[in-house]
């Protein structure tokens, strides 16, 4: 059953434009809203299974010799996430309708958008490591679509490009990885490799392989330093920043953590890396939302240090933390997702997104300013009961005063961990504030925004006030889903079986006075902020991931024109230079390391006074030929190597050879002499004396190195030559006495024929050249 | 054959053998082309003298095909040649 639910919305995909187009009249998304509610209430009657403790695996065979087949697995924890991706994939879908005009090419879009459902599905419910790694790539594809949805607007390529870039990038270390991790342990399902955590702990390749599969992990889900595309992939529009840059395609990249955490958890590195990055990200990701003017800017700067917060979370290694982090990726989709869609509807409404421009939009637009207030006091984590952000900060803070100390590392580190934490929480708290109240309170200059403000029409709104509904349940009543949802989820990710039981009050502990740390510098902190805003225009702009990544990219792209230049001259002399050093170089090499140079004098016929005269004059003719300053002199020197080459083939008794010999060098004596009408005089090579060594150099190379191939291939004789044989059956097979001439025609009869091809077709070339030039050539 | 023979034979060879050397030094030093043409013509004509004595050395009838196309080719590059010098093209396009 579990394929038709990933098969459902590429089918859709696939449909929907044939259905869309035979009827216009109603939104397109209305067709598009039945697949993800119907999965997604499917989907809700399997808890059941998952809560009786049980688990869903299927499998369909797709490339056996290969070990890869499409094997499904429903656990908690992709439970979980198929429940965010299907309920925000509605709520998003019904947000979209209100949100998209009629105008838009809504056929693209909700084929990406399907494309990215059906794909993300995909990735959390996979078994097999090839076939997670195939849809994590079509997450990153349709992603890319949806991005660049506006394709026309410059900022939309870049930022697609961008995030395709960085994220491709992860993927492929990912598979990388993934390779490895199958060569360890002889399996590509996911669950063989947990069985096989001991030889991946005592293996070399541990450490290359944990940082193949977190660096993909890391720039998905945009963990420092890879977090650069996430504010760039700003651009998309709005339901798609709330869909797959908030509450689902980020968090792959802790789905993968979580999901590999059975293998590696426990471990120094693991610990170092996960929690290290995590932090950073929590800490650089609040800092930096704050200094942001675009309301989707603070969102995703903030979307960024949550998930460094999640992922600090799950490199805790307790299954505390494991709990927090699986609580706080449900309540980030929901606060964060409706955070989103408010941001939305402010741009929709209003026309813009400057939080400099906006502002006392609270009376013009009451809903939309309680939904954010709500949602952005749940991110904050202000300690109010009907808020789950504050849940789930109360149990990041208790995590982190908790932190597993198996691991020397880990016990080293633990205590700067909880000031960290607070650090990154005062940021997000100061952001959150920034955020609502720099939208909705003050005075505001409502006549200057670029539209007149008005409240969103009830359909926009539904979708935002269903996620703040939620926000506030599981607020008031966590454990409606931490029996049935969290439980089953941690259980996953620790390997044991979770107790979960969540409560608002724990009395008056550390974490509690912690997060009234938080509330009081962040709220000092904000009433202040804008005598310390302009601090971020000191920030020098080197240090940022955004720029290092634009240098990286001209550095590439300049380098590898510089380099291609470098070589690429378009000058043959470079390239035929190129090509017979590499020969020289390489068979010279070669021959030396094997030992391939032989010398042998045993085998030598005697040498006549003649042959040595015709020798020279070939020898002093060829060099001669070189010094030539006239094209007629030289082809005539030239002729006088051909005519010694044909009387050597006297010497030699190849009456046969030397007739060709003599008739191909007049012939090409006449061709050449054709062709000098039509060419200049020789000019002299204004080479300079380094050009002309160096030429000399290769070409001495060249020769040399041939000559001791020859000396060496005469030297070293293997076998016996088979000459006999043609000797003996010439005249008694072949019904010849020429031997040459029976080896040619009878012998090896189809060389021949191909040379006759080769001949006609020179000559069909001569004359296609010839007719058919265009004039002026 | 006689040894008186065979000495003839071979000093024959190595003198036109010679002569194909100091032919060289008109090829390569020319002053004309010309002259650098007519070196080539001799040549050919040593090459025929040659393949003659190798064809009695090797008391072989094989070579005679050899001499006769050396025969006819220099007669024809040198032709080829000289109508080049002459007229800086080999073949003229007809003018009707």
């Amino acid at each position: 059953m579990l394929h038709y639910y990933i098969l459902a919305p590429f089918l859709a995909a696939a449909i929907f434009p044939f259905i869309y187009s035979d009827s216009r009249r109603l939104h397109a998304g209305w067709f598009v809203l039945p697949v993800p509610v119907v999965l997604f209430i499917i989907l809700l009657q399997k808890l059941s299974v998952l809560i009786s403790g049980d688990t869903i695996m299927q499998t369909v065979r797709w490339i056996p010799s290969l070990d890869v087949n499409l094997d499904f697995y429903l656990d908690g924890l992709s439970m979980l996430f198929v429940l965010l991706i299907t309920g925000i994939g509605s709520l998003v879908v019904f947000y979209s309708i209100y949100y998209l005009d009629r105008t838009e090419q809504l056929k693209q879009f909700y084929v990406y958008l399907l494309l990215f459902m059906g794909s993300m599905l995909g990735v959390v419910l996979s078994d097999n490591v090839f076939v997670l790694y195939t849809f994590w790539e079509f997450t990153s594809i349709s992603s890319f679509l949806l991005i660049g949805f506006w394709y026309k607007r410059k900022r939309s390529a870049y930022g697609a490009q961008k995030s395709m870039l960085i994220t491709v990038m992860g993927g492929l270390s990912l598979l990388a990885g993934l390779i490895i991790l199958t060569n360890i342990t002889d399996t590509t399902s996911i669950r063989g490799m947990i069985a096989a955590q001991e030889d991946i702990l005592n293996s070399g390749l541990f450490i290359p392989a944990l940082l193949l599969v977190m660096t993909g992990a890391f720039t998905k889900s945009a963990q420092f330093p890879f977090h650069t595309w996430l504010p760039d992939a700003m651009e998309a529009p709005t339901p798609v920043s709330a869909y797959l840059h908030s509450a689902t395609m980020v968090k792959a990249g802790l789905y993968l953590t979580a999901r590999f955490s059975l293998i590696f958890s426990g471990t120094d590195a693991f610990f170092l890396l996960v929690t290290g990055i995590g932090l950073i990200t929590l800490c650089a990701g609040s800092f930096l939302a704050v200094k942001q003017t675009d309301l989707k800017g603070v969102l995703a700067y903030s979307t960024i240090s949550q998930l460094g917060m999640i992922m600090a979370m799950l490199g805790f290694g307790t299954g505390g933390a494991v709990l927090a982090a699986i609580f706080h990726i449900f309540n980030h989709a929901t606060f964060k997702g409706s955070l989103f869609m408010v941001a939305g509807i402010v741009d929709h409404e209003t026309g813009t997104r400057d939080i400099r421009r906006l502002g006392g939009l609270m009376s013009l637009m009451p809903v939309s300013a309680t939904l954010a207030f709500i949602a952005a006091f749940s991110m904050a984590g202000v300690p109010l009961p009907i808020l789950n952000g504050f849940l789930s900060k109360e149990m990041f803070f208790t995590a982190s005063l908790k932190i597993s100390q198996t691991t020397s590392l880990a016990s080293a580190f633990a205590d700067f961990v909880p000031f960290l934490a607070v650090f990154g929480s005062i940021f997000t708290f100061v952001y959150s504030m920034y955020l609502v109240f720099g939208t909705f309170s003050g005075k505001g200059n409502v006549k200057d925004l670029p539209k007149k403000p008005h409240e969103a029409p009830k359909g926009m709104l539904a979708a935002p006030a269903i996620l703040v509904i939620l926000v506030i349940i599981i607020g008031l009543m966590p454990n409606l889903i931490s029996g049935s949802l969290l439980a089953p989820a941690t259980e996953a990710v620790t390997g044991e079986k979770a107790l979960v039981h969540l409560k608002f009050w724990h009395g008056v502990n550390i974490p509690l006075y912690m997060s009234l740390a938080v509330v009081i510098a962040g709220t000092l902190l904000f009433i202040t902020l804008k005598k310390w805003q302009p601090l971020y225009g000191r920030i020098p702009s080197y240090a940022s991931a955004d720029r290092f990544y634009n240098g990286l990219l001209s550095v590439l792209t300049n380098g590898s024109k510089q380099l291609t230049n470098g070589y690429m001259t378009g000058s043959l002399r470079l390239y035929t230079m190129i090509i017979l050093a590499f020969l020289t170089g390489a068979a010279g090499w070669f021959l030396w390391r094997t030992g391939g140079f032989a010398f042998s004098t045993s085998d030598l016929a005697p040498v006549t006074i003649p042959e040595l005269i015709i020798g020279a004059v070939m020898l002093i003719a060829a060099i001669a030929s070189v010094f030539m300053t006239h094209r007629i002199a030289a082809i005539l020197v030239v002729g006088v190597v051909g005519y010694g080459l044909s009387l050597l083939f006297v010497f030699f008794r190849a009456p046969d050879l030397a007739l060709t010999q003599l008739v191909v060098e007049t012939i090409t004596v006449g061709l050449f002499l054709l062709c000098f009408k039509h060419l200049p005089k020789l000019w002299p090579l204004n080479k300079t004396a380094g050009e002309k060594f160096f030429d000399l150099i290769v070409s001495l190379s060249t020769g040399t190195i041939l000559t001791l191939i020859a000396i060496s291939a005469h030297s070293s004789k293997w076998f016996d030559t088979i000459s006999h044989y043609f000797v003996e059956t010439s005249y008694t097979l072949g019904g010849g006495k020429n031997i040459v001439n029976v080896i040619l025609v009878d012998m090896r009869g189809l060389d021949t024929l191909f040379e006759i091809t080769v001949l006609g077709l020179a000559a069909i070339g001569i004359y296609i050249m010839i007719k058919l030039r265009t004039k002026g050539d | 054959m006689s040894e008186w023979f065979e000495m003839v034979v071979w000093g024959c060879l190595v003198i036109n053998c010679l002569s194909i050397l100091f032919l060289l030094y008109r090829a390569i030093a020319g002053p004309s082309n010309p002259d650098r043409a007519v070196a080539l013509d001799t040549i050919g004509i040593n090459l025929i003298a040659i393949t003659g004595i190798i064809a009695i050395i090797l008391d072989s009838i094989h070579l005679n095909d050899v001499i006769l196309l050396i025969g006819i080719l220099t007669f024809i590059a040198t032709v080829a040649i000289a109508k080049f010098l002459e007229k800086g093209d080999i073949i003229e396009r007809d003018r009707d």
